[in-house]
Parts: C-alpha cells; structure tokens; sequence
C-alpha cells in the first residue's frame, strides 16, 4: 500500500485564459501524508488546488494526474469528490435558503451511494453532525441556517473542516483554510486535520503562513512559485520561510 | 348535487366539436359570441333572473372594452369570435382510449412526479368511468364539511341552492366592469367552486379542487367565489402538480374571496398547464383576475402561487385591505421555461386603518423565457399606520431569459412605511462548483439551489403541496442549465 502513491502530480501545465499559470508542476503524496503547499500570491497554490477538484475555466495542457491509480483529470468534479478527494475552499460560497444541514446530508449520501452503502438514517445522521461539531465547537444553530449564510469568516472556515470531518475524505486538499483566523479557531481547524489523520489518508495543504503547520506538523513542504516546485524538504523549511521569505529561492531559481 | 350531475350529464350528451353541430338543439354553439349566446347558457344552466341580467350587463360592457396591452408579453391577438362559448363540458368521446394513446412525454412527467396509476388516466383525459377512490373520499368529505356547515360546491349548484349568498357577493370584489378579461368571464362564465364558511367555524380540512366531484370539465371561464363569514378560518387548494390535459388556449378564470371580521382565507396555486412546446408552440393563455377583500376588521388574506405551466400567465392576486387591522399576503414562485412569458405580481390596496401586507415574489427563468413583477402597493389616506413589505427576487438560468421588476407604490398617507427590496442572480460558477465537489450531481445541485432560493414561498404551501411542487420546480426545470 505505501509503495503506490495517493496522488501523483507530473509535469502539471496548466493555463487560464491563455495565460501559463502551472508550469509543470510534480507532487506525489504517499498514504497518511501530510503536504504543505506554500509560497507567494499568486504562485498557482489555490490553481493547483481548483485543478485537482476539478473546476471549470482551466485549460490543462500537458502533464498528468494519478489518484487512486485513476487518471484524475478524466473525471468529472462529483466524480472526484465521490471518490474521496475533497477541496476546503478558501472563500465558501453563501447558498441561501439551502439549509446547512440538508447540503451536508446530501452530501454524505453521495458519498454513500458510491460505496454501495443505503442512504444514513436521519436520527444517525443528526448525532454523527453534532458529534463532530463539537469537536469543532460549532454552534448547532448552524446546522440549520442557510449554507454559509452570514456566517463569520471563521465560522465559514470552520464549517469547512466540519464538513470534512464528516465526509471523511482520503485525499483533504485545504486551501487556505487558516487564513483570516485568530489563534483560538486556528487551533479548532488543526484539531480537525489532527482528528482525520490516519495511514490510510493524505493532506495538502495549502496555506501562506508558519504557524498552522506548528499545530499540523507536515511530512514535507513545497514551495510553488511561478508556477513551478521550486523546492520540496522536510518541515523544517517552513520555519526558514518563515524567517527569510520567499526572495532567497526565487533568486537562486533565478540564477 | 344529483341534479347537477343530471344537468351536466344532459349537456355531455350529444356534445361534439363546432364544425360538427348537429342540430339547433344541440349543447355546443357555433364558435362567436353575441346576446343570445350569454342568454343560452344562462337559460341551459336555469339561471335566476338577477344573475342573467349581470351576465348581459357584463357583455354589454365587454363590447365597449379593448384588450390590455401594458403587459410585458408577446402574443397574437387572440380571435374571441373564434371561441365557442358553451362547449365546456366535452364529451368523453373525445380523449384518448387508453393512456397508450397518450403523449409518451406526459406519462413522463406523471412518473417523475409519481401521479398514482389511477389518477394518470384522469388527469390525461382517458375515457373512463368516473368511479375512483377519490369518489369515496370525496363523498366522506362532504359529510365532514356539512357536519361544519361548510358549503362547497361547484357554483352552479350554489346558484341553485344559495341563490341569496351569490347574489349578495357575486362581484362585490371583481366587478363586471374590472377589466376585459374579468368582463368577459362575468358574461359567459362556466362554472367554478363555491365556498362559505359559517361564522366562528374552523373548516375542518384543507379544501381542494381536486376532491370536488365534477370540477375535471368546468372548461376556460371558471368562476370561483369564496366567502369567509366572521371569525371562520378557511385554507383552499386549486390545482394538481400533474399537467392536466386541456385543449382550450385561452382560460380567463376569476377568483373572489370574502373575509368578514376576523375572518381567514388562505388560498394556494399549483399551475402546471401545457407551457407549449421547447420551440414555443401552441400552451394556454391564462388570464385570471383574482381579488380577496379583507372586508371585516383583524381579516387575513393570503395568497400563495406556484406558477409553473402556461405559454402565458397574466395574473395578479391581490388584496383589498379594507377593514382595520386587516392582513395581506402574497407569496409567489413563477418559473419560465422555453419560450415562455408570465406577467405575474400583486397589488395591495390599503384602505383601513393599521393594514399590514407582504409580498414575496421568486420569479425564475431559464431559456428564453421571459419572466415579469408587476405590482401596485397603494396606501389610500384612510389607512393611517399602514404598513407593506416587498421582496422581489429573480433568478436566471442561462443567458437568452430575462427577468423584469415594475414595481408601483402609491403612497397618500404620511404614516404609511413602505419598504421594497429587489435582487437580480444567477446561479454562479461558484454555488454549483461547490455542491458538485461535495459530491451532488450538477442537476440536483441546481434543484437543491433554486429550491432554497423559493424556501420563502415554499414553506407557506401546506406540507405535501410544498414537497410536490418541490419537485414539480426540478421536473419543469429539467435541462434548462447546461
């Protein structure tokens, strides 16, 4: 099982309205692992992410992606997620009138459909939700508002890595989810990841900043810049980012 | 009631198509309409006297009126001596044998919707025997309602038996003279419901056209008149989610609703007639006039309206908000789909003192169709302490629809406070990528969004009508997004 990886990114190009975005980036992420993606704005971090999920409006012209020993690429978006790949979106869109619950029911039931399991019973469902939202000490109320409907952009956040924690995903990619969050909610979402990590499942995560990774210590960091893997190491990287910046490695990828 | 099914019995037989009229006798005019026309129905139907002479007093003045042409709609003028006015009830000979000869896309639809086996020979026009389960259920409603005192009926049967309640109330809220449409109904109109609720009563049960013995043939101008005596509480139903066969283009239905002192109506819609064909052929024209008055004082009116069938729908539920304290409400979901138009809203008539009204208008159109709000909230001196709340919101699928507010307030009473809210969306990228990266597939994903987007509306319908026009919206919407 460690021998084939989870994900196998290589030479991924990519572009957005004709523009190179993603220049042959490679990423393999092996079972149980935990990846942190960085560097700076614009550098194709959350591209990489939305490419992977599947979402529209990217051209994808060259390189290939293996999930599961499947070709991602050739799925559609609710293929992917009902395969076990899941994107916590950096801004969660508001669906008013949708009720919070009712998407997250739908949602499991998708998932369980693919796994040839019957659809959860309403009173299972309701004491799986609350379990986990507990954990991420959401308030129940939510359950029943709308999705994301006015909530905070903490809450938002947190709503993401609920729906995680319930949707058990193999393949977490998160993007950005800490950032905007003050120390006590980053806390509760690396609690979240902390809760799911298992042998059998992998995160990417994507993130401008140190300090989440202090509470998620990852297996290795990469820094994309320009499009490309400038450099992969260990979580020691991070903490060097964290002192020197991004200047240094775009220079010495420069030269 | 048996004299009615006698009389309509009579008018079935011998009924064919014009073109094929028989005899002078017979119970179909040639198509056209003058005098003689609205004296023939009204004596085929043994009308009192009171009421024929308001049937000539309409045509008289339908002659002098033209159609309305300030409605957002395209449509052709529309031949009115082409229509025969007393073919209503159609003879059974006319509908397919079997529902093997139904259209394949109508079973469809019955089956996507789960119309029960018995009811799709019904709603399809099959000639069967009109022996179903909903005779009997039919039939122990009507022993629960009179144990109340509640009468329901269709109209010709009240104008036989409650001559005095028709002729107190018939037009007292939609005039002969209200508008071309409503003119026209008033001088050849069918037939209809009747509803009275007795003072201080509770109907026991939602009412619904849909158990009322005889309303299948009650053809183009139906008349529905309900009245809510003092401190009675009524709820009624019109319409199916199923698409029901009929093969009249234009209908011009009026609907009159009563509420005395503290009295209650709560009136809901399901329309779902032939919207025509993806490429815009052939659907009904529907031009209804419906009108509640909040006649005595702490009244309620509430409308709410799915509107999902039709070519065209023309319609404005309203309310005369004319005792103090008195309520109104409009809560409405129209959805144009193909090449469909619906020029559809309210208008609020505040007169008493303290009035309060809310309108909440989901408008959605997908294709070319083409989707328009129109409504009046007007506030009369006397209503000091008015109050109207107005919600307006469209949503587009697709990039040929379009969505259009006209919005008219009317405001002669300084402490009124009139609030108006509109939005214009579009589903986006957004909400769709992220339901589909939770795993829904993109058609329910668009369901699920234009179902929360109606919630307001919806949760006003009672509860199986909520969940079937539910899914009525997801059936209607089918292929509409790419």
């Amino acid at each position: 099982m460690s021998g084939e990886p989870l994900l196998k990114v290589e030479n991924l190009q990519v572009s957005v309205a004709g523009q190179p975005v993603l220049r042959g980036v490679n990423l393999t992420v092996l079972r149980g692992e935990v990846h942190a993606i960085m560097g700076p704005n614009g550098s194709g971090k959350s591209t990489l992410a939305h490419v992977l999920a599947g979402r529209s409006g990217y051209q994808v012209t060259g390189g290939s992606v293996r999930y599961l020993g499947r070709d991602l690429l050739a799925l559609a978006p609710e293929e992917r997620a009902r395969a076990g790949l899941f994107l916590g979106f950096q801004y969660p869109v508001e669906i008013p009138g949708v009720n919070n619950a009712y998407l997250l029911k739908a949602a499991l039931n998708a998932m369980r459909r693919e796994r040839g399991q019957s659809e959860i019973d309403a009173f299972d469902f309701l004491s799986l939700v609350k379990a986990r939202m507990q954990t991420m000490q959401i308030d129940e109320a939510l359950l029943s508002r709308g999705v994301n409907e006015g909530f905070s952009g903490g809450e938002k956040k947190r709503n993401e890595i609920l729906q995680m924690l319930v949707l058990e995903p193999i393949l977490a990619l998160l993007d950005e989810t800490d950032s905007g969050l003050d120390i006590d909610a980053l806390k509760l979402v690396a609690r979240g990841i902390n809760t799911l990590r298992s042998p059998e499942r992998s995160f990417v995560l994507v993130t401008h900043y140190q300090r989440l990774l202090d509470h998620v210590v990852p297996d290795q960091v990469h820094v994309l810049a320009r499009g490309r893997v400038l450099r992969s190491a260990g979580p020691e990287l991070a903490h060097e980012l964290e002192r020197r910046g991004y200047d240094w490695l775009l220079e010495q990828a420069a030269a | 009631m048996s004299d009615a099914r006698s009389e309509i019995d009579a008018l079935v037989s011998g009924g064919y198509r014009h073109g094929f009229v028989t005899s002078i006798e017979s119970d179909t005019v040639p198509p056209g309409l003058d005098e003689s026309v609205v004296r023939l129905i009204s004596r085929k139907k043994g009308e009192p006297q009171f009421l024929l002479d308001w049937r000539l007093k309409a045509y008289a003045h339908w002659q002098k009126q033209r159609e309305p042409n300030w409605a957002h709609l395209r449509l052709g003028p529309i031949d009115f001596n082409d229509i025969s006015y007393y073919s209503a009830p159609r003879s059974k000979n006319d509908g397919p044998k079997s529902l093997a000869d139904v259209d394949p896309k109508l079973l469809e639809t019955y089956e996507k919707l789960g119309v029960p086996l018995h009811e799709r020979a019904r709603l399809a026009g099959v000639a069967v025997d009109a022996v179903f389960d909903s005779v009997s259920v039919a039939t122990t409603f009507k022993e629960r309602l009179n144990e109340a005192g509640v009468i329901f009926c269709p109209f010709s049967e009240a104008v036989a038996k409650h001559p005095a309640l028709i002729e107190q109330y018939l037009g007292t809220v939609v005039p002969y003279t209200d508008n071309f449409y409503a003119t026209l109904n008033s001088a050849v109109f069918s037939d209809g419901s009747f509803v009275y609720i007795p003072k201080g009563v509770r109907c026991p049960m939602e009412l619904s056209t849909y158990f009322r013995i005889n309303a299948a043939k009650t053809g183009q101008f139906e008349r529905t008149l309900i009245i809510a005596d003092a401190g009675s509480h009524v709820s009624y139903l019109e319409g199916c989610t199923a698409p029901m066969r009929d093969e009249n283009q234009l209908h011009a239905a009026v609907v009159e609703l009563v509420a005395l002192d503290d009295a209650q109506i709560k009136y809901s819609t399901v329309q779902n007639w032939y919207p025509g064909d993806a490429q815009g052929r052939g659907g009904i024209y529907n031009f209804v006039t419906k009108r509640g008055e909040c006649r005595g004082r702490n009244s309620r009116i509430s409308w709410t309206q799915v509107e999902t069938g039709s070519a065209i729908t023309w319609k404005y539920p309203s309310c005369v908000l004319r005792g103090a304290n008195s309520v109104g409400e409009f809560y409405s979901v129209a959805t144009t789909c193909n090449y469909q138009q619906a020029d559809t809203g309210t208008k609020m008539i505040h007169i008493g003192a303290n009035t309060r009204s809310t309108i909440v208008s989901k408008g959605i159109s997908a294709g070319h169709g083409q989707n328009t709000y129109r409504g009046l909230v007007k506030v009369f001196p006397s209503a000091q302490g008015a109050r109207n709340f107005t919600q307006c919101d469209s949503l587009l699928l697709g990039g040929t629809c379009g969505a259009h507010t006209f919005p008219y307030v009317e405001v002669r009473n300084p402490s009124a406070i009139v609030e108006h809210e509109a939005s214009t969306s579009r589903i986006s990228e957004d909400q769709l990528f992220y339901c589909l990266q939770r795993g829904l597939s993109s058609e329910d994903a668009v369901n699920m969004i234009v179902a929360g987007f109606c919630r307001e509306v919806f949760k006003e319908l009672p509860m199986e009508f909520a969940v079937e026009a539910q899914k009525l919206l997801a059936v209607s919407l089918e292929g509409a997004v790419g």
